[in-house]
């Protein structure tokens, strides 16, 4: 299992902005070892943020997202306290899922 | 190097090119979508083939997305911070492609209502090379592009 996400959301005047951390490899299957052998790609593909039970951003990501990838994005609404809940899912079939309170 | 896409680059402007890429299959709204990864639009390692996997489109150029946050000069290939912003309303998608990575699509998002058409991530640049907003409003297709040079390749081995 991955490790788990940093998660940041903050109620900015009238929405809330979420800031995320994901520990992944995010390896490409461009590059090589030591002998020469490709290490092969290893990426998160599908990333799906909710808020109250709707989809707030959904995303498709390729192997040229950065190692660890940072995502940041702005919803209209949210309210202190409640919860915003990340999914991610790699080209292994691995999944991940965090979730932040509003603060 | 590969010739057809040596042919391609020489035949087209940059918004031809794009206008190509930006197909119904890429940034079709809808959570359905979306969980479904679009393997054709991300496996091509060359502009021939992403053309031939995202279909048809006819984006504008627009001067309503905005790039923040991206430097002109990325020391670091590896990790690039990308803000791509659209003023255009109805803002349904947003794609990042990074035109001379191995494979160009970088990542997309959906933009549901009420989320702002703005987000910010980091991406992997090979060389220099031009990064390219294409945004979905309202059905039509748009698209914006920014140099950035790479000092360190980010995509080698």
């Amino acid at each position: 299992m991955a490790d788990p996400m940093k998660i940041r959301a903050n109620l900015v005047g009238d929405s809330t902005e979420v800031k995320v951390l994901m520990n992944h490899e995010m390896e490409t299957g461009q590059r090589k070892d030591a002998q020469g052998a490709i290490i092969p790609a290893w990426f998160i593909q599908s990333v799906t943020v909710t808020y109250g039970g709707k989809t707030v951003l959904a995303a498709q990501w390729g192997p040229a997202v950065a190692k660890n990838p940072f995502l940041s994005f702005k919803f209209k609404g949210g309210a202190k306290g409640e919860k915003v809940t990340i999914t991610w899912v790699d080209n292994r079939g691995d999944k991940r899922t965090d979730e932040a309170t509003i603060a | 190097m590969n010739p057809r896409r040596r042919a391609i680059l020489k035949t087209g402007s940059g918004a031809t090119l794009l206008s190509l890429l930006g197909g119904a299959g890429l940034l079709a709204p809808g959570a359905a979508q979306a969980q479904t990864w679009n393997k054709a639009a991300f496996d091509t390692h060359n502009l021939a083939e992403t053309m031939k996997a995202l279909g048809g489109g006819d984006p504008v150029q627009s001067k309503d997305i905005v790039f923040f946050q991206t430097p002109d000069i990325a020391e670091n290939g590896a990790v690039v911070p990308v803000g791509v912003s659209s003023n255009i309303p109805k803002t349904e998608s947003i794609a990042i492609l990074i035109e001379k990575n191995p494979n160009m699509l970088a990542a997309t998002f959906d933009i549901p209502a009420g989320t702002d058409p703005s987000i910010s991530t980091r991406v992997k640049m090979g060389q220099s090379s031009n990064i390219v907003a294409l945004v979905k409003a309202d059905g039509k297709y748009y698209v914006a592009a920014k140099e950035v040079k790479v000092t360190l390749g980010g995509c080698g081995g």
